[in-house]
């Protein structure tokens, strides 16, 4: 496969996931819109969709926190030349930041340096998984910060079972109030380990909102936890209302014996993700949006 | 729903009548400060030194927003707001003493801020999280910027606005705010979360 297809695949995802939310995102927002009832929460869920329109319309970023770039890539085992993929990202990334333009998010946690074109040590932070064929799927998500700074892990009592859980996601929803730009999308994930549950949690975040956990138990536990979480009252920017999350994805990995590792990730109403899948020949099929690249 | 547009520079009188929960539009100039920002000023309201500009009447934007320069013109490309509660520890004494009338962030602000506000007359106006192209539109000119040594997110950025919106005013006059009054009302509901998920309490 050749790099130069994959860079250009990469800029018109990233171009993509920062001006155009997913349809499903913006489908649940203007669903949110007619049903909430708290009057400022109406307010902002209206300023939510006109700012959508505006970014579509100048070809703008949809938020001035064009987020932490994360790929996640799966390689069929017969793709040729994937060693070429990791530069043909960071080139993309590079390329991104400054056509877009991106707002430069990389930082030396050392030496507070930021690097100015979203790029360093880990970042663009690359998931590879290996599936059959020779297709390659990747995806792009721009992940913003303040969702990111009220994720959390847990290691949870084993004994308490599913109710610890329960419990564990509704207190991380409460404790982050309006700090997430709600209304969030939520990604739990048990089991694992401490890592291993987050990433699951933050995979989740990639599930469309109208496809629940295709295990009909988790489902359920999926649709009590949306509900629950909108029971809250936090509402649109915590000012109230009965739309604190869109949707809640749960995601799970076999557990050690002692230990019950959870996790809850968070990502904004700018939910912004974007997949396209490349085949052996260089055609392309953009999968998640329609606009044109 | 009461709606109000108001121009800049907004009289204590006109700020009165704002009551949580109604919606507030800016035209006029406001002023972009953070944590750094608010810190110098304080100083240099310490050392006597009067501010680059002054802020009665006018209202402060929690905002580090994304600029280019265009030509030698400055141009506001998004500029939508940031975490308010950092500046918690600053905007009492703001508010009292650059008798700023209107704070605009995301995420609201504390009982400190609450008691200045209704103390002094100033009102607290939440604007979408994100939103950052809406907020760009609304300006129409960026007039100057000071303290650009602080970097482009902290500078104050003065900016022209014509209906800068829609703010929900959040913290109004009279000692009511919304943020908290929603997080009183969720620690009821988490009462209720828990009988409906079964959980002990
Ligand atoms: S949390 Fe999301 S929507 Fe809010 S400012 Fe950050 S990136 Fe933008």
């Amino acid at each position: 496969m050749k790099p130069e297809i994959v860079e250009n695949v990469a800029f018109n995802l990233i171009r993509q996931a920062v001006i155009y939310l997913p349809e499903d995102v913006k489908q649940a927002l203007k669903k949110a819109y007619e049903e909430e009832t708290s009057e400022a929460g109406k307010t902002q869920l209206k300023a939510i969709l006109e700012n959508i329109e505006l970014a579509e319309k100048y070809q703008a970023p949809i938020c001035q926190d064009t987020g932490t770039i994360i790929f996640y890539v799966s390689a069929g085992a017969e793709v040729r030349g994937l060693d070429k993929l990791e530069n043909a990202l960071i080139n993309a990334t590079r390329k991104a930041t400054k056509e877009i333009p991106l707002r430069p998010n990389a930082v030396d946690p050392f030496t507070q340096k930021n690097s100015g074109d979203n790029t360093g040590r880990f970042i663009p932070y690359i998931h590879w998984e290996i599936a059959p064929g020779n297709t390659l799927e990747l995806t792009v998500m721009t992940k913003g910060g303040g969702s990111e700074n009220v994720c959390l892990t847990g290691m949870l009592v084993p004994g308490e079972g599913i109710n610890g859980l329960k419990k564990f996601v509704i207190e991380s929803i409460i404790k982050a109030g309006a700090q997430p730009c709600p209304p969030t999308i939520v990604g739990v994930a048990m089991g694992g380990g401490a890592d291993i549950a987050m990433k699951l949690a933050k995979k989740a975040l990639l599930r469309p909102l109208n496809e629940p956990n295709p295990n009909p138990e988790i489902a359920k536990l999926e649709r009590e936890l949306y509900e629950a979480a909108n029971m809250t009252g936090i509402g649109p920017m915590g000012l109230g209302g009965k739309t604190t999350v869109l949707g809640v994805h749960v995601e799970y990995a076999y557990r050690h014996p002692a230990s019950f590792p959870a996790a809850v990730a968070f990502n904004c109403w700018a939910a912004r993700r974007a997949t396209a899948r490349i085949h052996e020949d260089g055609s392309v099929e953009y999968l998640t949006h329609k606009e044109k690249v | 729903m009461p709606v109000y547009h108001l121009k800049t520079p907004i009289s204590e009188e006109e700020i009165r009548k704002l009551k949580v929960n109604d919606v507030l539009y800016i035209t006029g100039t406001i002023v972009t400060a953070r944590d750094q920002a608010h810190r110098r000023a304080l100083e240099y309201l310490k050392e006597g030194k009067p501010l680059p500009i002054n802020l009665e009447g006018l209202a402060v934007f929690h905002c580090g927003p994304v600029v280019a320069k265009e030509g030698d013109k400055w141009v506001a490309v998004a500029a939508g707001p940031t975490t308010s509660t950092r500046m918690d520890l600053f905007e009492d004494e703001f508010i009292k003493n650059f008798k700023v009338r209107v704070v605009i962030g995301k995420g609201g602000m504390g009982k400190r801020t609450t008691d200045a506000m209704a103390k002094y007359g100033a009102v607290y106006g939440a604007f979408t999280g994100g939103a950052a192209i809406l907020a760009a539109k609304a300006i129409k000119n960026v007039r100057g910027v000071e303290w650009l040594d602080l970097g482009t997110p902290e500078a104050l950025w003065i900016f022209e606005v014509e209906n800068f919106g829609p703010l929900t005013v959040a913290i109004d006059s009279h000692g009511n705010n919304l943020f908290l009054d929603v997080a009183k009302n969720v620690e009821e509901n988490r009462k209720k979360i828990y009988q409906k998920l079964g959980l002990p309490p």
